[in-house]
């Protein structure tokens, strides 16, 4: 069985255009409604659903020949999620591809948002679990739509009152809920809440597909992204007591990576872009040298 | 009371295709007044009770709300986004059973809080201190706010619904069967309860019951309904003492047998 012959006798992308163009058409009204959670004839993809298909489909409508494209999962470039996805590109639009993020023109991502400051001329697409944000308490999809429609928001504050209630503070570190514009109130997927300050006003196009679900939102360059909170309780990200071990960021996201069987661990970049790029450019954590190795 | 009415229903008809929920109501609901729809189940008093509160759209008349400012407006030409809002501001709803007016997954505090955020309040420690408070009107131990209410018993769910209903200071409370279900002693708690907190706050309310006793207790005025018509209408203590109507004698009787 050859897998690329049998993709080979698809489109450019994979989708058919006619398909294309109703997901772009999708696309812009999402860019024209900040926020909104815009219906759309999901295909299937040759990839299961919790692979990303609706950001795989936002992805395949607005690729062209010239552009470059970043795939990653958490904020690394090289796990099974990213790597796949970069292949399927590779193979149905013989596209360039980079784990730069700088030279990326289109980024795909299923978690993060990239340390480094995004451009006007990159798009970063998200894969979305599950669009809506006020699900949890209301299971009914006619009354959340009558909710986004008459801005009767007052369930997702019942979520962090029960947040505080339970915790003693709001807990939720990711899908943190968002309000775009000063209109509709968002989920920004599987994002860590870290991630939410880099929304806001944020230069770069931000698409969201969610294929399951059938449902594709937009926050358009420049637009306000507010995370919400209550006065008493304002909205925080994690702090992080340690810099990078490998590279010696502070401020931003890290992940835990366990060194050996003795409890041994240490706190490195999610974002593996950024950290060998700080690397190549003399930065230098404590534990950087014998045990970098050991991490990768 | 007050010169004016707070609530104006004026001929309210509703069919269900050929069949009649209820036809040609007309009456007025003054501030401070507590009105009981009695009748038996099939007499037309939910659909009433529906048509009024807006559930449920007429076939013909019209329900008249006096707002805030004074003015008087037709409920059923509103907008849906003015409507909501009048409904879980002005307006309280209290089910018969609590799982249709409570959530029941989230907290007791945030089920008496959800209104104060609905309309805007941002301060966790300023909702939580009125949810407190609000809990202890309706006789709930201040050290249950933070638990469930799949965990209250019957008459306690039913107490949280209604301080969840009246933490905006609402003018207007419809309840249809509010201690329906519930075992006699926990009934007649919720009524004293019900009734002190209509007297303190001066609510308006529409009690729908089958329960004459529940009219006598909490109501001023009360209407008769049998097969979709009022057929009895007036001051509580002269319909149930003197009935007028052959079929009010008879619901009268039974419940005096009891
Ligand atoms: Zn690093």
């Amino acid at each position: 069985m050859n897998k690329h012959s049998e993709l080979a006798v698809y489109n450019f992308a994979y989708l058919d255009e006619q398909t294309k163009r109703m997901i772009r058409r999708a696309i812009l009204k999402a860019i024209a409604i900040p926020g909104y959670q815009v219906p759309f004839a999901s295909r299937e993809m040759p990839m299961p659903y919790g692979w990303g298909t609706g950001g795989v489909q936002v992805t395949a409508s607005i690729l062209g020949p010239d552009d470059t494209l970043k795939v990653i999962d958490q904020g690394a470039d090289d796990t099974t999620n990213a790597v796949s996805i970069r292949a399927f590109f590779q193979k149905v639009a013989h596209v360039a591809v980079t784990t730069k993020t700088a030279q990326a023109t289109i980024i795909q991502t299923r978690h993060r948002i990239p340390e480094e400051t995004l451009q006007d001329n990159q798009v970063l697409v998200y894969q979305v679990p599950i669009p809506e944000p006020l699900r949890f308490l209301e299971p009914r999809e006619t009354e959340t739509r009558k909710m986004h429609a008459l801005e009767e928001y007052g369930l997702m504050h019942v979520k962090l009152y029960e947040d505080i209630a339970r915790n003693g503070h709001i807990a939720t570190t990711y899908a943190y809920p968002v309000k775009v514009e000063g209109r509709y109130v968002m989920d920004p997927s599987p994002t860590p809440k870290f991630d939410n300050p880099k929304m806001h006003r944020s230069q770069a196009l931000q698409l969201f597909g969610a294929g399951r679900e059938k449902r594709i939102y937009a926050i358009p360059p420049y637009t306000d992204v507010v995370s919400l909170d209550f006065e008493d309780h304002p909205f925080e990200v994690q702090q992080f007591e340690e810099p990078c071990a490998l590279c010696a960021a502070s401020g931003v996201y890290l992940d835990e990576v366990v060194l050996d069987d003795r409890g041994g661990r240490m706190f490195v970049c999610s974002d593996t872009d950024y950290c060998e790029k700080r690397r190549e450019n003399g930065h230098r954590g404590h534990l950087n040298g014998e045990t970098a190795g050991a991490a990768k | 009371m007050n010169d004016h009415p707070l609530l104006r229903v004026n001929a309210v008809t509703k069919y269900y295709g050929s069949r009649v929920g209820c036809t040609d109501v007309s009456f007025n609901l003054w501030p401070g007044e507590v009105l009981a729809i009695v009748g038996e189940s099939g007499s037309g008093k939910t659909t009433l009770l529906n048509a009024i509160s807006t559930n449920l759209m007429p076939t013909s008349g019209t329900v008249e709300y006096r707002m805030r400012d004074g003015q008087f407006r037709d409920l059923y030409r509103m907008g849906e986004a003015e409507r909501r809002f009048l409904m879980r501001t002005d307006w309280g709803f209290v089910h018969q059973n609590p799982a249709d007016g409570l959530r029941m997954t989230v907290s007791a505090g945030a089920n008496v809080g959800e209104r104060l955020m609905a309309i805007g309040n941002r301060h966790y420690g300023n909702i939580r201190q009125e949810a407190t408070q609000w809990l202890g009107r309706v006789e709930i131990d201040a050290d249950r706010i933070d638990d469930q209410p799949r965990d209250f018993s019957g008459g306690m769910r039913q107490r949280l619904q209604i301080a969840r209903n009246l933490v905006t200071g609402p003018r207007l409370v419809f309840m249809d069967e509010p201690t329906g279900g519930l075992d006699v002693s926990v009934q007649a708690r919720l009524l004293d309860l019900v009734r002190g907190l209509v007297n303190d706050l001066g609510l308006s309310a529409i009690v729908v019951t089958h329960d004459l006793a529940v009219a006598r207790l909490l109501s001023h005025r009360m209407m008769v309904m049998k097969e979709g018509r009022v057929i009895e209408h007036g001051l509580t203590d002269r319909v149930l003492d003197d009935p007028r109507e052959p079929y009010t004698q008879l619901l009268v009787s039974s419940i005096l047998q009891v």
